[in-house]
């Protein structure tokens, strides 16, 4: 399957590479270069490149391309997923997943690649063992290596990876249990130029960090399951008691970890109505116009709250991608700062908290190319923001409850609503 | 210099020559060690520093520094090799040459510091192939390590010397990997079955060899080697569909549990084979499609109802199987497994089923970029035949400027897909937005998009138009420029009256500079020159006299254009015609000049011109067809949608072709699995009791016609051989399908043993009912390999089977859940449905007779599986278990409770009443089952008839009844034994008491200790059990006890009382042991206990079965707490 794999950093060199049969000569990134010169953005590097000998899968994370180097048919998604869990587990070890990072650790990625994957098929991705393999690097663990000449690899055999739990390790042992759960929504809109809804959903996910002694065995169980029509588990949901009884059985992996995401789209919101939408918690009043003829343009924004439930809309950040030809602007913010970078003509400003009572706004003018012409479309507007103690969705877990182990945990339930690709056309 | 290149040449020399080679190598100053190895070595580096384009002026540096190294990996401490070994994975990472330390690195394979020697391997894995002499001085030490007791080093040691890619150790392999393969650990097992394709890919001579193995390891039950065989199988033998057949259903079954890598492979292997094993559910479903659009949720089974009754095709329930248990992996978390979920049901799902993806395809919209890619590849694939499936989805598609541009584009492609007359008001409009867009390229794409639309949807063809001539006046020249190439295309449908676009494009023609959008202008005017007779000529004009500046493929039209208006318009065109034409004769482009000649020749009348230009005025003014503006993605689904091949749209190697549909199915029998397996090692450790002899007899007795049971265990394969009992009437009408016959002879049997017979049914009915019991009956067949079950799951399994329907499916416990509550409700459904047409009211009762019947097969299919009888089993299943301490055997029970408990009231029993109790003996029906007592007593004044066990519930659950009493006469009373496979699970055991007259519901709740079989064994074997069931398979707890309590015998009697455990003789005083094992997956089971001081013990109890465990423990503890 995956035959190697190069670490290409965004200057084009690569600086890592690792090999699962016979070695394949780095020049095979020769076409992977030649892409990437083609395409005018970083993302815009086809994932999939064919060669004459090898197929080259990639993805860009981090600024870095992870190319993965193919000999024969294999699903392009197996490839890009286990990509994405590599850096996902360099992330989860090493806190970032940077080149100065990997360059570090090295050591430790080789470590972490050679059980991930044999002979190009994965092997161990589950985190929970991987640390039971590895032991990620801390500072401590560092200096009392270097000093003892220990090491970082487990000593102990892990038992996840034979036992019918393959994703919890053994012998987990806390002195406080606990099990916290974040109930995270993003969403997702597009709002048009008046102001109304084009489209928009809701993309949750349940986090967990659970740090509980021993094997428990949770069950949690919402209000409204019936928003949760369509959703992905981690798999160590039992599937089936959801099926039945929509409430969520598991034992959990230690630490970390996504229980489940899930979509709520403006359907299953109101089933009667399908064009009825999912409730925007802001809105932006703007007037960007540039006339002809003229080598300014003006430059009006306000934000204000709508449907937020109450609670207050925060760290709100607004960015555009203004036309080319604006050489600069100036502008007034009555909250929060303001940036334009000339180069990349992206306008980003950081408004923090929206007081209902004032209003935030930004004014201002712009100043174009002379004798530029009109740019023939107003930029889009990217928000982002965050509104804490409440799920735009209104899903509410109802209650969590342990079975398997006699301690009582302590549990923890926080939601939170955030933007995710929230874009105002102008 | 010099030197280095000296030895390059030797090297290449025989071993011998190399070795007079080292008094040189003397003079490079490298110190000179005794051994051969380290002789080699120093003279590794030249060979390669010089092949190596590393050239020279690094050389230098490289070998000090590997001389540094060297000296640290030579060194006692263990952590200087650590630091050397560190950098020199460094090094490798980086891609630079470390080969020349080789020897130095493998001397320490054997090293007692894991991390070490993880590194160690990593280097050998990677430099083996380079160094193969050096390499093999390694091998001994793997070849030990694949003998050591833990698995996990067996296993490490497998992959690594699987790794070394030399060819003289193929036979080493080859026997390792055989090993390997019959591993007790499935851990070792999975590492074998990757280590196949290592070899494969070594040796391909090795393929003969290498099937075996895999065929032997396809019949593994273990998740864990599933998902990496069937790798190995894809890879080896893809075409060897024929080792799959036997396992079909197991991997069907097993398929949730298997690690989500493993589904993937999985999944797409069964989509091949079921290419070629069933005939194709497309069949004439036109009828179906448009109420195709299912709930989520809905039952598959009554879909396949409505086909059957509609027409003639049957959907192979393995078919189904395969469709069902993938469904819920559409949840899984990994894209690739979802991907490949929608993949199998675009090939495999009638049409109308195939919607159920659409919801998760397009939530996987939301993952990484590169996921968003290949997922919107394959819808723009899907979206182009189907529609409807992503029509309600259609906003997912709408595009957001922080998209990457090849994103936008798909997703243009599948908005465009979509696109019909209800809905295209909202995708033009969304259009518009994206004209706009400052993505010039993308905008582009859009005016195709656009054009798209208008040649297929003819209602807006002109607003289309409209807009694109609107468009005209952009001021980005790419827009402009598409929009007259899509407005050509467009005219050209509909020519007629379009005149004044063409006019107010020859407008325009001045300003436009893309060489494509002018080419297509001068094209329509020489096309339409007759409607805009003024202007064309003019436009010539302009042309010739820029024709030199120009690039080709506008001259070429120039050339055109003018030849078209000289035959239409020769007075006015002449001599510009000619002028043209000279200028082009003399063109550096020799296509130019090539076409001008043509031109020349074909137009301007002359007598070398033959006949041709005659038809001049028809050659080049012919009506020519419009173009079919048609999507990139079309016909792309020749390809298995979610592969390599699909995304690239060529044939990536190694690409395996979907076959077509069978015309007529293969055999089906092929899949049954007729012998039970000798299950896992660790399998149920049987005692040969002595009594199993009259188990066999009483089984035969029982079902009468022991031959017609040998007849179903050879496959049931031919028709006609089953027809030989009573049924003939019935089977004629059922040509069906062998499997049919099986399940029809089956509940023809339970008809006859159960006495009640259904008269009314008609023949038709007890068809359609065979067809149905077909299912769950092929389900048991499979059953034993899906053992692994949850026993929490079972408990939900029991739930819902309670919940969906108060009438009793045949389920059977563990992962087929819905099914089983889809075919009950199903049932339900059809026994209404069957009941209209045939006037006949049937009152409740008759349903619930119906499913009787239909449902009692169960017990015989299960009894079916085993046909060996408890003896042979026995006797099989001591031989597999070689390997497993003989010490450890079933032994008596300890102790034997006298309670016995109420099953049936003589109140509620209306005279009869029944006591039961379990008399800890082995079943003798079957080793699964647990035996319990019941004592039936008449306390009514009447004679009581017919005495026998009816309906059941779970479903599934497999009772061995005792034979119905003919009569029991008053205040007599009757002891009979039955045995109950309770699945070790608690959960109470449901059936029915069936007198003549009437019928009570009882149940059986047996306690968590009398699940267990008591077995002996040494104390040695204790431990050595207990030492593999650590971790999360041990439970323990702590409780105070009373004093007097503190000796051996009360200890093992309130233990003995809880649970039917054998003890084991302990060493100590203070520490007893008590061992078990489970009675239907024979899961060992094994109880400490610990007195301490202070009157507290320990309880601890070790056992797979982690829920009986914290069960048992509960028990315990109460018990010993009060005793």
């Amino acid at each position: 399957m995956i035959h190697s794999l190069f670490l290409v950093n965004s200057s084009g060199d690569i600086f890592l590479e690792k090999h699962w049969k016979s070695v394949v000569s780095r020049s095979v990134c020769d076409y992977f270069f030649e892409a990437q010169e083609r395409a005018s953005e970083p993302e815009n590097v086809p994932p999939v490149i064919p060669t004459p000998h090898h197929y080259l899968i990639s993805v860009l994370r981090h600024s870095i391309y992870f190319v993965a180097v193919i000999q024969s048919e294999v699903p392009p998604l197996f490839v890009i997923e286990f990509l994405h869990r590599v850096v996902d587990t360099f992330q989860d070890y090493f806190g970032v997943c940077t080149e100065a990072a990997i360059k570090d650790n090295v050591v430790v990625v080789y470590e972490l690649l050679e059980e991930m994957l044999d002979n190009g098929f994965p092997l161990a991705t589950e985190s929970n063992i991987l640390k039971e393999l590895i032991k990620p690097p801390t500072i401590l663990r560092t200096v009392v290596n270097t000093i003892t000449g220990s090491t970082n690899v487990g000593e102990q055999l892990p038992t996840g990876q034979l036992s019918v739990v393959p994703w919890r390790r053994t012998g987990v042992k806390y002195t406080n249990n606990e099990a916290y759960f974040d109930v995270v929504e993003e969403i997702d809109a597009i709002i048009d130029k008046s102001g109304s809804t084009i489209t928009a959903e809701i993309q949750g996910v349940i986090d967990a960090c659970v740090k509980l002694t021993g094997m428990p065995d949770l069950t949690l169980s919402f209000m409204n399951p019936r928003l949760l029509d369509d959703v992905s588990f981690h798999p160590c949901v039992r599937f089936k008691r959801w099926e039945a009884e929509r409430i969520l059985s598991f034992i959990p992996p230690d630490g970390n970890f996504r229980l489940l995401s899930y979509h709520v789209s403006s359907q299953n919101l109101h089933p009667l109505r399908s064009t009825s939408l999912v409730a925007i918690p802001v809105y932006v009043k703007h007037n960007i116009t540039f006339r002809e003829g003229s080598s300014q343009g003006r430059f009006e924004l306000t934000l204000g709250p709508k449907q937020t439930m109450g609670k207050g809309v925060e760290a709100v950040l607004v960015s555009s991608q203004l036309p080319r030809g604006v050489l600069n602007t100036n502008l007034n913010p009555t909250q929060g700062t303001y940036t334009f970078d000339p180069v990349t003509k992206l306008l980003s400003w950081d408004v923090g908290k929206i007081n209902p009572q004032k209003l935030p706004s930004l004014k201002g003018s712009m100043s174009l190319q002379a004798g530029a012409s009109k740019p023939d479309e107003n930029p889009t507007i990217n928000i982002q923001f965050k509104i804490q103690q409440s799920a735009l969705s209104g899903l509410k877990v109802n209650r969590l409850d342990m079975y398997g182990e006699k301690y009582k945990p302590f549990k923890g339930i926080k939601y939170m609503t955030k933007a995710g690709k929230f874009q105002v056309r102008t | 210099m010099n030197g280095h290149r000296g030895f390059s040449v030797l090297r290449s020399e025989a071993v011998g020559a190399v070795r007079t080679a080292l008094v040189s190598a003397e003079n490079l100053q490298l110190t000179l060690k005794t051994e051969l190895s380290q002789e080699e070595q120093h003279l590794k580096p030249h060979t390669h520093t010089n092949g190596g384009p590393d050239e020279t002026h690094t050389k230098g540096y490289c070998t000090e520094v590997n001389d540094d190294l060297k000296e640290m990996l030579e060194s006692n401490k263990e952590s200087l090799k650590l630091e050397a070994m560190k950098r020199i994975v460094g090094l490798i990472a980086k891609g630079k040459n470390a080969s020349e330390l080789f020897p130095a690195v493998v001397k320490n394979v054997a090293s007692k510091n894991t991390e070490l020697k993880k590194l160690v391997y990593v280097y050998l894995v990677r430099y083996a192939e380079e160094q193969q002499d050096l390499a093999l001085l390694s091998i001994s030490t793997f070849q030990r390590a694949l003998k050591d007791p833990n698995q996990l080093i067996r296993a490490s040691a497998l992959r690594v010397l699987s790794s070394i890619r030399v060819l003289i150790i193929v036979p080493i392999m080859m026997l390792a990997i055989k090993e390997a393969a019959s591993d007790m650990s499935p851990y070792v097992r999975k590492t074998s079955a990757h280590a196949i394709q290592k070899l494969y890919s070594l040796d391909p001579d090795q393929k003969e060899h290498l099937i075996e193995v895999i065929e032997k390891l396809l019949k593994d039950k273990s998740t864990l080697v599933a998902g990496s065989v069937v790798m190995a199988f894809e890879e080896v033998c893809p075409d060897r569909i024929d080792l799959i057949h036997k396992n079909y259903r197991k991997l069907c079954n097993l398929l949730v549990d298997v690690e989500e890598w493993g589904q993937v492979v999985i999944i797409s292997m069964l989509t091949r084979y079921a290419r070629t094993q069933f005939t194709s559910p497309w069949k004439e479903d036109s009828v179906f499609d448009e109420h195709s659009v299912r709930a989520f949720y809905e039952s598959d089974e009554e879909k396949t109802r409505d086909e059957t009754e509609a027409k003639a095709y049957v959907m192979d329930p393995d078919h189904r199987l395969l469709l069902r248990n993938t469904k819920p992996l559409l949840q899984s978390r990994n894209t690739a497994v979802v991907m490949s979920v929608a993949q199998l049901y675009w090939h495999l799902a009638p049409k109308n089923e195939v919607s159920i993806v659409t919801k998760s395809l397009v939530r996987l919209l939301r993952s990484h970029r590169e996921v968003q890619y290949i997922v919107l590849q394959n819808i723009a694939t899907m979206s182009i035949q189907r529609k409807g499936m992503f029509e309600p989805y259609m906003k997912s598609f709408y595009v957001r400027s922080t998209d990457a541009t090849h994103i936008k584009s798909l997703k243009l492609e599948i908005l465009t897909n979509l696109a019909n007359e209800a809905n295209i008001s909202t995708i033009l409009r969304e259009f518009q937005t994206y004209v706009k867009s400052q993505d010039k390229q993308f905008a582009a794409g859009t005016i195709q998009a656009i054009g798209r639309c208008a040649t297929n949807i003819s209602e807006v063809t002109d607003t289309c138009l409209n807009g694109l001539v609107l468009l005209l006046s952009n001021r980005d020249e790419t827009v402009v420029a598409e929009s007259v190439v899509v407005i050509k295309k467009l005219l050209q449908t509909q020519p007629t009256q379009h005149s004044d676009i063409i006019k107010h494009m020859a407008k325009l023609f001045d300003n436009i500079t893309v060489p494509m959008a002018r080419a297509s202008i001068l094209w329509l005017m020489g096309e339409y020159c007759e409607r805009v007779p003024k202007i064309a000529p003019d436009v010539l004009r302009k042309m010739a006299k820029s024709f030199t500046s120009e690039e080709d493929i506008v001259k070429l039209q120039t050339v055109n254009l003018a030849a078209k208006l000289y035959l239409t318009n020769s007075k006015q065109t002449k001599l510009l015609t000619q002028y043209i034409l000279n200028l082009g004769k003399y063109d550096q482009n020799y296509d130019i000049r090539d076409r001008t000649r043509f031109i020349r020749q074909l137009i301007v009348p002359n007598d070398k011109s033959g006949a041709l230009s005659k038809y001049a005025h028809r050659i080049l003014l012919a009506p020519k067809p419009a173009p079919v503006i048609q999507s990139a993605y079309k016909d792309r689904d020749r390809y298995q949608l979610g592969t390599l091949s699909h995304t690239i749209n060529t044939k990536a190697s190694g690409y395996l072709e979907l076959s077509d549909w069978p015309a007529v199915a293969p055999d089906q029998s092929v899949r049954n699995v007729e012998v039970i397996e000798p299950v896992k090692e660790w399998a149920p450790s049987l005692g040969k009791t002595g009594k199993s002899k009259p188990a066999k007899s009483s089984d035969d007795k029982f079902y009468s016609d022991s031959g017609e049971e040998e007849e179903e265990e050879e496959g049931s394969g031919s028709s006609s051989s089953d027809d030989s009992s009573s049924s003939s009437e019935e089977s004629g009408s059922d040509a069906e399908s062998s499997v049919e016959k099986n399940s029809s002879q089956s509940s023809e049997e339970s008809d006859k043993s159960s006495s009640q017979s259904e008269k009314s049914s008609s023949e038709s009915d007890t068809e359609k009912k065979k067809r149905k019991t077909k299912k769950p009956l092929q389900k048991k067949t499979v059953k034993p390999t899906a053992k692994d079950s949850d026993s929490d799951e079972n408990r939900n399994v029991a739930k819902e089977a309670r919940s969906s329907s108060a009438e009793e499916s045949s389920s059977d416990s563990e992962s087929d859940s819905d099914t089983d509550a889809d075919s009950g409700t199903e049932h339900k459904k059809k026994t209404k449905s069957k009941a209209k047409p045939k006037v006949e009211v049937k009152s409740n009762e008759e349903v619930s007779l119906l499913n009787l019947d239909d449902f009692t097969p169960a017990p015989v299919t299960q009894l079916k599986s085993s046909v060996l009888s408890p003896s042979l089993l026995g006797d099989l299943e001591g031989l597999c278990l070689s390997n497993v301490s003989s010490t450890i055997q079933v032994s008596g029970p300890a102790f034997v409770p006298e309670k016995s408990h109420d099953l049936l009231h003589r109140m509620t029993g209306k005279g009869l009443s029944a006591q039961y109790q379990f008399p800890r003996q082995p079943c003798l029906y079957q080793p699964t089952m647990v035996s319990v007592q019941i004592s039936l007593t008449n306390t009514s004044d009447h004679p009581l008839e017919q005495i026998h066990i009816g309906d059941r519930s779970p479903t599934g659950l497999n009772i061995h009844c005792f034979n119905t009493i003919e009569c029991l006469e008053p205040e007599a009373s009757v002891t009979v034994s039955m045995g109950i496979d309770f699945n070790d699970s608690t959960q109470a055991a449901n059936f029915q008491l069936c007198t003549k007259e009437d019928h009570f519901s009882v149940s059986i709740q047996p306690a968590v200790g009398e699940l267990f079989l008591p077995i002996t064994m040494t104390e040695l074997d204790f431990h050595k059990e207990q030492g593999k069931l650590l971790g999360m398979n041990e439970s323990s707890a702590t409780i105070t006890m009373a004093a007097e309590n503190m000796t051996s015998q009360p200890i093992s009697r309130p233990v003995a009382t809880v649970a039917n455990l054998g003890v084991v003789p302990s060493g100590q005083d203070n520490v007893h042991r008590f061992a078990g094992k489970t009675a239907s997956s024979g899961a060992v089971v094994l109880v400490t206990v610990e007195l301490r001081e202070l009157s507290t013990a320990l309880i601890t109890i070790n056992t797979e079965k982690s829920v009986m465990g914290s069960m048992l423990l509960r028990d315990l503890k109460q018990a010993l707490a009060q005793a």
